[in-house]
């Protein structure tokens, strides 16, 4: 059990940095202005990189001789354990860094926790990222409070993004037993205290950004277990995981 | 063949360049940790410099070829994420031509010291992103050049 609550744990580490990178690489050629665009691809480029470490470790621990590539090319929806907030339609630029935004306060803040981790593993995978997400986390915070705080059409996009993305956040919080089975291992921190701290630096983000929190901390769930991911996984699998189901074991 | 000392292969590893930044080696950028001899294998520690790098594979490819040319026939190269990389490791060569190629190189204070170009020290960062996920874009305000600068992690 231990192990297996270890290889869940790594699965969502690994499914959430791919599934974001997969729905910010869309944005590839066709971002608002240039330099967005190449950070996007950048950003995009990061949390891929972070998938191969976290999935790479994944497949070692399954064993049978599987790799990164065959958990992410070769897995259904139902095994998929990436957050539902990041599975969602870009939509429009604002919803994207809004987006970005409340994962990267939170990402940046656990892979620093990792970052000392029990499993040396995972405290080294987590020491590379956390140096990426640092920028990431200061680039989305810059643009929220820019866009929240700019013209009157900016602002209003930003408060419908947040509207909608709010009650998906409380996901990345709930804790079950793959949690806490980590936290009794000190390989990962217990998420009610990260989340005290998520919430008071995000809050403080916001307000510079003149954007109102909602109050209802409803939160939709689902996607980290696996019981439950929205309609939109599987039209984003389709895409992503085409080449290895037409043509199985393609390389070049 | 004889087996060439680790200091002779640290000198042909300083030849090979960054696919990225022609101009510095894979030694002057850091990236390669270590090189040892296990029995008659030779095996060298290389560490990417951001996770999701692209030249990542061809800076392995290139290293391995290198290694051959010079004869050495079992080679063995292990990815090495532990400590992180970081742009401390530039060497004092690999900054000068940084600079001379025109890219700023990293600076502690969180931007580059002046413009690569014309030297102006006034500069102001257009994105936190350049060309490669390693760099962030600058202008110059003085000769209005845009210039990569070489992000300090």
């Amino acid at each position: 059990m231990a192990d297996n609550a270890l290889f869940q744990f790594l699965l969502r580490m690994g499914d959430n940095t791919l599934v974001l990178g997969h729905r910010v690489s869309e944005w590839c050629g066709k971002a608002p202005v240039l330099e967005e665009d190449i950070a996007l691809a950048n950003t995009a480029l990061d949390l891929i990189g972070q998938t191969q470490m976290w999935l790479g470790y994944a497949a070692e621990l399954q064993g049978e001789a599987k790799t990164a590539d065959d958990l992410a090319y070769l897995r259904d929806v139902w095994d998929f354990r990436n957050l539902l907030m990041l599975e969602r339609p870009n939509l429009d630029f604002g919803h994207t860094m809004m987006r970005q935004y409340l994962f990267d306060a939170y990402h940046h803040l656990l892979l620093g926790k990792l970052a000392g981790s029990s499993d040396p593993r995972v405290a080294e995978i987590a020491a590379k990222s956390v140096k990426e997400a640092a920028y990431h986390l200061d680039r989305s915070g810059e643009t929220v409070v820019a866009l929240g705080d700019g013209t009157a059409e900016s602002h209003r996009r930003m408060q419908d993004a947040l509207d909608l993305l709010w009650p998906f956040a409380g996901e990345m919080f709930l804790a079950d037993d793959v949690d806490d089975a980590m936290a009794a291992a000190g390989i990962a921190p217990e998420l009610a205290a990260l989340k005290a701290e998520w919430e008071s630096s995000v809050r403080a983000t916001l307000r510079d950004a003149s954007l109102t929190v909602p109050d209802d901390d409803f939160a939709h769930k689902g996607g980290k277990t696996g019981r439950q991911h929205t309609e939109h996984l599987g039209h984003m699998l389709a895409q992503m995981q085409f080449l290895q189901r037409a043509y199985p074991g393609a390389s070049w | 063949m004889a087996r060439p000392d680790t200091a002779t292969v640290w000198g042909w590893l300083d030849q090979v360049p960054d696919p990225e930044i022609p101009v510095i080696s894979v030694v002057d950028l850091g990236i390669i940790r270590d090189v040892a001899w296990d029995d008659d294998t030779l095996e060298v520690a290389i560490t990417p410099t951001y996770s999701g790098c692209p030249a990542t594979s061809m800076i392995n490819m290139d290293v391995e070829t290198a290694l051959r040319d010079h004869g050495v026939e079992k080679i063995r190269l292990r990815q090495q994420i532990s400590p992180p990389w970081t742009t401390d490791w530039l060497s004092a060569k690999g900054r000068a031509k940084l600079e001379e190629y025109g890219i700023a190189p990293p600076n502690a204070a969180g931007g580059p010291e002046h413009c690569p170009q014309c030297g102006s020290k006034d500069v102001e960062k257009v994105s936190q992103f350049g060309s490669t996920p390693c760099k962030a874009h600058w202008r110059c305000l003085s000769c209005l050049e845009p210039f990569d600068y070489f992000k300090c992690i």
